[in-house]
């Protein structure tokens, strides 16, 4: 890496970089080499940062305004809605945020999939992926819980729930995670601790996330390594921050529309009436981006048996460099697994709109045959497929298909012989 | 691959639709409202008459605790003046204390105080309204599926039950409530109350007049929102532009396509 020989020009600056290379590292992230042949794609680690840090800033102002206690809870996120100057803006930008948030990383983690950014020399950067989604899922369930309406009371009530189906110390865990014998202020105070926790514990696997991205550097649309840097690469700055810029600045209307014009649209309107232990809401449903994991929990006729489909459904993505054995990267050169990558996000897609429906009936058989499908995929047509499926032939380099005055990936192909 | 893309789209356009059909079988009842769209605002006579049906009909049962009198003077709402807003106040008692020595004590509210509860908590609440606790009014325009088409509907919805339907005492029909039931009767009839400003209270009039402050209610700052939605928008439309021609200029360094 070029950082290496980076010496800084003023007097100061070297005597300064001798003892902490900040400016090295700085240098570093500008020079930082770049396939350029990155599609739109690729921005999503840029918007996806610009998300963290959004929710840490806003999350700072509601916690300076926000009372963690059950019968105030309820009262201070109104106090905030109304009598804090902007509050309104802050609440709804950290809860759309979330939305936002979630949007971003499922369009990260899918064109990982696509484009086999998870395989070798990647699959620390990608294992540390899935364990920073599982953080989001957590911070995103603790503050669904802090507003203290009927979906946070509900829904914390059923998700802790979840943990009795353990054998032996289930009940004990579920009054452990409680601090009781039900949801209640204990409850609430602890969520509301772990909320403010889990974002820098999000931020620093973040950073190692980053780490282990510049070590290798990025996978690119064509899934081949870098040949000459100089001709298959540009600088991060000011090539990629433009684009990422401008990436993010229609990221950022998309997600002004919602909270300047459909604040509400994302949530749920029982989480307006103040949490009552008395009355359950005739349907407990999760956020938007949790639905495809209740779809296949319930999709199960046993508890513990649905607990564990669940926690497999996201876990067994982090063995996904090794069920995937095929030594191409791209679905680009993987006519077949192009296929199955599709019909993958439709049976995800089928799994988050069951997930939202009563489970009986007709909902119930297809989120079944759905489960099926997205373990098989995973399990079985993956690990088969590197064996069956014959690829297309890469072409030589990242400069060879796009010297031919076109990006377009179908050119990739017909250049092949020149390798 | 091209045909996955067409039954995905397929799939997304057909189950869209198929899910807001099943939720909500009954359609519910429109009016044009104000406030609605990206530069709507709430129409001010609308809301100051709104406040009047609140006052002298709705709340008798309903509480509205997160109100203040000096949220009826304030800019995006129903804009009473000062002295208006003061002697809305000054017509309710309100519990104030303890005093010197030790008493509660009765004084003419201020703007500075919340709207009174009607009743001293919620087991009389249920006790004087047959078991049902009418909810607090404040956030209910955003706390009801269908928002308010929802609330305008139910208070337009009271019908005789279907033959067949038997309903027990104290509880009523409504079309539009859901499974039907309501313990809260039926209580807008044409020219119940007198409205200040001359205009005709017929049920329609007071209903969308109610429905309009409990919204401005539940999003006060719903004005401020939109005008800043709006100013934020076209800038972040302007600098995108600028910044997708600065991105063009850059990378024309490059052979490739941005």
């Amino acid at each position: 890496m070029s950082d290496h020989n980076y010496t800084p020009k003023s007097k100061f600056g070297k005597w300064f970089n001798d003892r902490l290379p900040l400016l090295s590292l700085a240098n570093h992230l500008t020079d930082y080499p770049t396939p350029k042949n990155l599609n739109y794609w690729w921005t999503f680690g840029g918007i996806l940062t610009f998300c963290l840090i959004t929710q840490i800033v806003t999350g700072l102002t509601l916690a300076m305004h926000y009372i963690a206690h059950a019968d105030m809870a309820f009262d201070s996120v109104e106090h905030i809605m109304r009598d804090v100057n902007y509050g309104w803006l802050i609440r709804y930008i950290h809860s759309n945020g979330a939305s936002m948030f979630f949007l971003a990383v499922y369009i990260h983690i899918f064109r990982s999939l696509f484009y086999g950014s998870y395989k070798a020399p990647r699959e620390i950067i990608w294992i540390l992926g899935i364990i920073i989604y599982l953080l989001m899922m957590a911070a995103a369930f603790m503050g669904y819980v802090l507003p203290w309406g009927q979906m946070s009371f509900w829904g914390a009530t059923v998700i802790t729930n979840l943990f009795s189906a353990i054998p032996l110390v289930g009940e004990g865990i579920v009054t452990w995670l409680w601090g009781g014998y039900s949801v209640d202020n204990p409850t609430l105070t602890r969520f509301f601790t772990l909320h403010y926790l889990i974002p820098f514990l999000i931020l620093g696997l973040v950073v190692l996330h980053i780490w282990a991205l510049h070590v290798p550097g990025n996978n690119n649309p064509v899934g081949i390594d870098i040949k000459k840097p100089s001709k298959d690469t540009v600088p991060f700055h000011p090539y990629i921050v433009i684009k990422d810029t401008f990436a993010l600045l229609m990221f950022m209307i998309i997600f002004a529309f919602f909270v300047f014009y459909s604040p509400n649209v994302l949530g749920h309107a029982d989480n307006y009436i103040e949490a009552n232990p008395m009355v359950t809401p005739a349907h407990i449903v999760p956020e938007w981006y949790l639905l495809p994991f209740y779809a296949i929990l319930r999709s199960v006729p046993d508890k513990l048996l649905g607990v564990i489909a669940m926690l497999s459904a996201i876990l067994i993505l982090a063995a996904l460099p090794w069920l995937d054995t095929s030594k191409i990267r791209s679905a680009v050169f993987r006519p077949l697994y192009r296929q199955f990558y599709w019909i993958l996000v439709l049976d995800v897609l089928v799994l988050g709109y069951v997930g939202a429906m009563p489970a009986e009936g007709l909902y119930l058989l297809i989120a079944r045959v759905a489960t099926a499908y997205y373990f098989a995929h995973f399990l079985i047509i993956l690990p088969l497929l590197g064996f069956k499926e014959k690829t297309l032939p890469l072409p030589f380099s990242i400069s060879d298909p796009v010297l031919g005055g076109s990006a377009n990936l179908s050119m990739a192909k017909s250049d092949k012989k020149e390798g | 691959m091209r045909t996955f893309k067409i039954l995905l789209i397929t799939f997304i356009f057909f189950t869209v639709p198929l899910k807001i059909n099943s939720a909500e079988k009954v359609e519910l009842l429109k009016t044009d409202w104000s406030f609605k769209g990206p530069l709507g605002k709430f129409d001010r006579s609308s809301l100051q008459r709104g406040y009047q049906v609140y006052t002298e009909v709705c709340a008798a049962c309903h509480s509205m605790k997160y109100l203040s009198y000096r949220n009826l003077m304030e800019k995006g709402g129903p804009e009473f003046s000062e002295a208006q807003a003061k002697s809305i106040a000054a017509s309710f008692e309100v519990t104030d204390g303890p005093n010197a020595d030790g008493e509660m004590f009765s004084r003419p509210a201020r703007l500075s105080d919340k709207f009174p509860m009607p009743y001293p908590n919620e087991k009389a609440a249920q006790a004087a309204n047959g078991g049902a606790y009418p909810p607090d009014m404040s956030v209910l325009a955003k706390a009801r599926k269908g928002g308010v088409d929802y609330l305008y509907s139910v208070l337009l919805g009271y019908t005789e039950p279907p033959a067949g339907v038997t309903l027990d005492e104290g509880v009523y029909y409504n079309k539009f409530m859901y499974g039907n039931k309501i313990k809260m009767p039926k209580v807008l009839e044409d020219d119940l109350i007198e409205y200040g400003d001359g205009t005709l209270a017929t049920e329609e009039q007071m209903a969308k007049d109610v429905v309009t402050f409990l919204m401005w209610s539940a999003e006060p700052h719903l004005e401020a929102r939109h005008k800043m939605g709006f100013r934020a928008i076209i800038y972040l439309i302007i600098l995108t532009i600028l910044v997708y021609f600065s991105m063009k200029k850059i990378w024309s360094r490059v052979e490739s396509e941005v």
